[in-house]
């Protein structure tokens, strides 16, 4: 059953920009895209496990930080290589400023 | 005594890297604040176009002059130009733009890479998961497809490289397997199944380009069209083999730490402009998502975390000839560049590893 989590206060996150997010075993990437929406996907990358908050978002790609893969951050898609996986993404909502993920 | 070791990406050494767990692990990273990664990692359209204006212009411009002096003695320096801009340019150009990082805008990385890759003789898909694998697996013995210079150093092969001789035969050898719907071993360890399609048509179009120049050059008499195309790859690559041997060669192997197996070394602005400021080859590794305009000020950033840069490729030959000499005479050795005191130090066990 899904739950739930805060995840982190809005204003953690500078626009066009990501942060890490770890809950339990599990490790997620929260985005902010650059009008202001808030996405979450897998924090590491499907290629080679690396940690997506350390890459650059542009506009709504993330960039990984190793090979430079990409995903479309809003639909978790694949679109470039060496990123040929797509990343699951997983809902968000925003209450009193602070960001919640259903996972 | 040199250990023997097995270079090929299908040997025992490449079992060896993955059970020491050498293969894509975690490798040590400078500090650099968030706010100023990002500010690096920016991509920029006006400065990629404007440095791709001047190097197609002036591919166009050498061409020109050698077309119109030909076959005159007169042609040579022009030749000698459209050479380095063809066959060592095309190098970082395919470099740059395969990682992505050139241009902001994704399809003019593209139109780069293919021509870039198609100058270099580089099937552009199987060697953009060869330099992804190099990038994981930077100077790991039987895990990197692209060390160039192993041990003990194979000086015959140093030298023809100069003239780009084994990547032609290696090229249109691996050419033959793509066009005949395989493609080579090795190639089949890093280029996943659901690419092998591109490959081979890649190669089967680059045939028919080769094929329709060699076709002109009988038709018209002239080695013009070679010239122009295809050869360059040859007597242009000394400056990218000049330049390239200098990124890992005679550093460590098997570490985890940029540092210790990859060299900057600062160089005039002819070779920057050609090299596209890949001397700054410490500061890329680390942080490949920083495109080649702004290594200097990364490098401006973290070099008081790094070994001192040679001044000149000059002084860095000075250091690795003697290193490789000695390989070549059976001694195992290689160069464990100095830490200035402000650096965090080497992580003991990569020390022990080496
Ligand atoms: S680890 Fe992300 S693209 Fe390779």
């Amino acid at each position: 059953m899904a739950e739930w989590v805060e995840a982190c206060a809005a204003e953690d996150i500078e626009a066009e920009d990501l942060i890490r997010f770890d809950h339990g075993d599990f490790t997620y990437a929260i985005y902010r895209s650059p009008n202001d929406r808030f996405y979450c996907t897998d924090g590491l990358c499907t290629h080679e496990q690396v940690h997506l908050a350390d890459g650059l978002v542009m506009d709504n790609i993330i960039e990984c930080p190793k090979h430079n893969g990409r995903f479309d951050y809003r639909t978790g898609k694949a679109r470039g290589a060496p990123a040929c996986v797509d990343l699951n993404v997983y809902p968000t909502k925003v209450e009193n400023g602070r960001v919640f993920i259903q996972i | 005594m040199l250990r023997q070791r097995d270079y090929s990406l299908l040997g025992k050494d490449g079992e060896r890297a993955v059970e020491m767990g050498l293969a894509a692990a975690d490798w040590y990273l400078s500090e650099v604040p968030r706010s100023e990664l990002k500010s690096l990692m920016r991509r920029s359209d006006r400065i990629a176009i404007r440095d791709t204006l001047l190097w197609l212009g002036g591919l166009i411009l050498f061409a020109g002059i050698g077309i119109a002096l030909w076959p005159s003695i007169w042609s040579a320096p022009f030749w000698l130009a459209y050479g380095v801009l063809y066959g060592s340019a095309g190098d970082s150009r395919w470099h740059e733009a395969g990682h992505g990082t050139a241009f902001s805008t994704q399809w003019m990385n593209e139109v780069v890479y293919q021509l870039g890759s198609f100058m270099m003789m580089r099937n552009p898909t199987a060697w953009r998961w060869s330099h992804i694998r190099h990038h994981t697996d930077t100077i790991i013995v039987g895990r990197d497809p692209e060390i160039a210079v192993m041990r003990p150093p194979d000086a015959i092969r140093i030298c023809l490289n100069l003239l780009a001789i084994p990547n032609a035969v290696q090229s249109f050898t691996r050419m033959g397997y793509h066009v005949t719907g395989r493609l080579h071993p090795e190639e089949a360890t890093y280029v996943p199944e659901q690419e092998w399609n591109k490959v081979i048509l890649e190669s089967r179009i680059w045939c028919v380009i080769y094929a329709l120049t060699i076709a002109a050059t009988l038709w018209w008499s002239t080695l013009l069209p070679l010239m122009v195309i295809g050869l360059p790859s040859i007597y242009g690559a000394w400056h990218h083999i000049l330049t390239g041997v200098l990124q890992h060669a005679a550093l460590a192997e098997d570490v985890l730490d940029h540092r210790l197996n990859t060299r900057t070394f600062y160089t005039n602005p002819i070779t920057r402009f050609v090299y596209w400021n890949m001397n700054y080859h410490v500061e890329h590794h680390m942080f490949p998502m920083v495109p080649y305009h702004a290594l200097p000020r990364l490098h401006a950033l973290i070099r008081d975390d790094l070994p001192e840069p040679d001044k000149s490729m000059w002084h860095a030959y000075r250091q690795v000839l003697p290193v490789l000499i000695r390989q070549l005479r059976g001694e195992d050795v290689f160069l464990v560049r100095e830490l200035p005191d402000s650096a965090q130090p080497y992580r003991a066990e990569l020390h022990n590893m080496i």
